[in-house]
């Protein structure tokens, strides 16, 4: 880390600053009654997305100091780069679909619970959330599949575990983003099977919310996967 | 997407119907925060007792055949790391963050309630997992509560076999634990507030809940970064953090590995650590005292900015525990700036809570003692942490007893005596039970005075350079003969305090059974968790109806009430002056 970093850093925070003055400028004890929030009106997000975006910021802040760890490291003279096995093209485009499917099936979801159109076509629409929905899930499995394959080649080439630096971040990055991808799986699973029984109009909304959590998820594994990617493809 | 608020959800979730879901899987946030305190102060009794074993050492060398250099070194070690994180981070957080955040803000639980039970029993595991350290083959580590590499994983340090694995994975899972619990309090204050209750009316005890929490779960991911990373030097031969290096004649397998990398990543989750600490804490106290000296806070927003700025600062400071380490100067210079502007809003904050004193109707409960007595202990170890962050004063003293006293007074006396000061203030609301009034000053008082007894001296022993983290300090020229008086003086010292808290055990126990039925509001208070309509509060906390909040949590001694504070559920009423 640079001098000019820093000050980048400290620019930010000046401006993070500034913006929570702007929004904590009320003067409490003046206010009396009952203030109106979005919090309390129908369209504000629920607790789950919400609770969703704040675990993404402690994973995110995992792998960005796993990553600068690595960059740290890195700088060590001993340093031997890690030739990447040519399967990891093949499982990032995995991702990649399974990324597309299951937004495709939250899009089919978002649409199929609200009371618009015939029921023949609501039902259409959450044959085909299911049909994108277990697409996305496998697709995440071949990946994993995939980890396992890549790892299996190193280890053939003698990149084992603790041969070298490069080659234990490699290991332990691959596999808590694995580890992350087999949690988000779980959640998956119940979705899936949630979801084969939607008839009922009350549950509808519960299996939509989750098929978006899924597809956050999935975008932001995905996410965290290309950035994995290119910190051993390109430093 | 249409959806409801969580606060005008009418159905109870997860009601419990047997022993078993009410009091050991239980879902409600009242009862995990009883669980969590419960098991907090249990580990807290080891540790203070692992302390009670070091004094004892320093003050009369020589005098126990029982702690030896490698029981010493696992008894700092375990004292340090039980006190910082399984006590005061797992007490504030899991004991007073899932007892109040509910109740403050007009929730009937957290919103995950499921996630909120598997965070205790997480944490229960953690503690598990640290005290078999004390069972198995060498015991617990004795790398020091910053367990630095190399010497953490090298024989010759007590523990390296087994203890620095236990350790490490305890730490992991506490770590999970913390996740858990942290997802539902950030997400409950932001979600799950009653009608009426703006982030700007939440009492300042939710602030500094809020805020710490925030803090602890962009902090602690470093710490389990650094966990896995060194547990996986240990096990898996990798070199993370172990550089080539020869150990009792022999070649290590290790090469090239970083171990200031793994004081950055320590330090990136310490520093925020105590500060984990220090803002709930920062929060009790701006409520007790108002509530207690009968004033509304001076300077809320103030007090929010505050807690907003620290939170914000205490990510950039942590290298100023590692001037000792060596950095190239710019860097001790930034480190070192940074850390004297966090002076900034702490200062404001302790200029507020004397101003909020100032010409109130101080009413000297026990509550009001501790959160007083706080402000003495920490502007104390607060005014030595500013010669601390000064890269060359830290030089010399770096190493020294001036800095035990430090984070002592501001981290370890300040935050137990607001612990205390909270326990005392919401026993009745927790139990339904009023506690003994004249044992609780007899506690404060006693625990007070010996912590100063304790820490003042040890400022000097500093002064004078008697090294800190010596067994046995030997015959040393430059140190007079009565810094080992002092030393056996601060062991009585610290003997007595340690002893005096059984007071505190007597009055819960007593008062449990024996105490005068508290009314719902005993202390006149005005934030919501007084209100509820039975006390204690039963599950879904409010009966038939949340409340709605009218005002602002600090209308004490409001011109023109008819009494000396008005409720926040209370709708404003004619003779009240305009605002």
């Amino acid at each position: 880390m640079n001098i000019g970093i820093m000050l980048a850093l400290i620019g930010l925070a000046i401006g993070v600053w500034w913006v929570l003055l702007q929004k904590f400028r009320a003067k409490p004890w003046l206010q009396q009654g009952v203030l109106a929030e979005p919090l309390h009106s129908a369209t504000f997000y629920p607790p789950q997305l919400v609770g969703l975006g704040v675990f993404l910021a402690v994973v995110m802040t995992l792998f960005a100091l796993f990553a600068a760890a690595y960059h740290m490291r890195m700088n060590v003279p001993d340093w031997v780069h890690l030739p990447l096995p040519p399967v990891l093209l093949l499982n990032t485009a995995l991702l990649v679909l399974g990324s597309i499917a299951i937004q495709a099936a939250w899009s089919a979801a978002d649409h199929g619970h609200d009371d618009t159109g015939t029921a023949e076509a609501r039902a259409e629409r959450w044959r085909r959330a299911r049909f994108y929905l277990q697409w996305g899930g496998l697709f995440a499995f071949a990946f994993l599949v995939g980890q396992l394959a890549a790892w299996r080649q190193l280890d053939a080439q003698g990149f084992y575990f603790s041969c070298s630096p490069a080659s234990a971040f490699f290991y332990v990055l691959t596999a808590l983003h694995g580890l992350h991808l087999l949690g988000g799986l779980l959640v998956w699973g119940k979705t899936a099977l949630m979801s084969v029984r939607v008839d009922g109009a009350e549950r509808a909304p519960a299996i939509a919310l989750n098929i978006r959590l899924c597809a956050i998820y999935w975008h932001f594994l995905l996410l965290i996967w290309l950035a994995v990617y290119a910190l051993f493809a390109f430093t | 997407m249409t959806q409801i608020a969580v606060t005008d959800q009418t159905h109870v979730l997860h009601e419990p119907h047997s022993f078993v879901t009410r009091y050991i899987w239980s879902q409600d946030h009242k009862v995990i925060a009883v669980q969590y305190a419960i098991t907090a102060i249990f580990v807290g009794i080891i540790a203070m007792v692992l302390s009670w074993l070091m004094r004892l050492q320093l003050g009369f060398p020589h005098e126990f055949a029982l702690i030896n250099p490698n029981a010493y070194y696992q008894f700092i070690t375990m004292h340090g790391m039980i006190m910082v994180i399984y006590l005061l981070t797992a007490l504030f957080l899991g004991g007073f963050g899932n007892y109040l955040i509910p109740l403050m803000i007009g929730a009937r639980d957290m919103v995950f309630p499921y996630l909120n039970m598997l965070s205790y029993w997480f944490y229960l595991l953690s503690v598990i997992i640290l005290l078999a350290a004390f069972f198995v083959p060498g015991g617990p580590t004795g790398a020091g509560w910053t367990l630095y590499p190399p010497q953490a994983v090298l024989p010759g340090t007590p523990g390296a076999d087994w203890g620095i694995v236990t350790m490490l994975i305890s730490l992991a899972v506490f770590v999970v634990a913390f996740t858990m619990g942290g997802l539902n309090y950030v997400t409950t204050v932001l979600q799950a507030r009653t009608k009426g209750m703006t982030l700007m009316r939440m009492p300042l005890t939710v602030w500094g809940i809020f805020m710490a929490t925030v803090l602890g779960l962009l902090a602690f991911p470093a710490l389990f970064v650094s966990a896995v990373m060194m547990l996986l030097d240990r096990l898996a031969g990798t070199s993370f953090f172990m550089p080539e290096l020869v150990s009792m004649g022999r070649q290590m397998p290790h090469s090239g590995g970083s171990p200031i990398l793994f004081q950055h990543l320590f330090w990136f989750f310490g520093h925020p650590e105590v500060y984990i600490v220090a803002l709930p804490a920062f929060g009790m106290v701006s409520d007790l005292l108002s509530t207690h000296a009968r004033k509304n806070i001076f300077g809320y927003r103030m007090m929010v900015w505050a807690i907003l700025a620290i939170g914000c600062l205490s990510f950039v400071v942590w290298a100023h525990h590692m001037y000792v380490s060596g950095m190239n100067p710019y860097f001790g210079f930034f480190f070192a700036t940074t850390t004297l502007i966090i002076a900034i809003p702490t200062a404001i904050k302790v200029y507020n809570w004397v101003l909020t004193l100032w010409r109130g109707n101080i009413h000297l409960t026990v509550p009001m003692l501790f959160a007083i007595g706080f402000i003495f202990t920490f502007v104390h170890g607060g005014l030595t942490g500013l010669f601390l962050g000064n890269v060359v004063v830290d030089l010399p003293l770096s190493d020294t007893y001036f800095v035990v006293a430090h984070f002592h007074m501001v981290m370890g006396i300040s935050p137990v005596l607001v612990v205390f000061g909270a326990i005392y203030h919401w026993f009745p609301k927790i139990t339904g039970r009023m506690f003994n009034e004249r044992l609780g000053k007899w506690h404060f008082w006693l625990t007070f005075l010996g912590a100063y007894a304790i820490y003042l001296p040890m400022h000097y022993l500093g002064f004078l350079g008697v090294p800190r983290r010596y067994y046995a300090m030997g015959d040393t020229y430059f140190m007079p003969e009565s810094a080992q008086a002092l030393n056996a003086q601060i062991t009585i010292a610290a003997l007595i305090v340690g002893a005096v808290q059984i007071l505190f055990f007597i009055n819960v126990i007593w008062s449990l059974r024996y105490g005068a039925r508290a009314d719902g509001n005993p202390w006149r208070a005005t934030t919501l968790e007084w209100q509820t309509p039975t006390t204690p509060p039963p599950h879904g906390n409010w009966g038939a109806q949340v409340p709605e909040v009218h005002r602002w949590a600090y209308d004490y001694s409001v011109p023109g009430a008819a009494e000396d504070f008005v409720p926040q559920n209370v709708p404003a009423s004619t003779g009240e002056a305009p605002r």
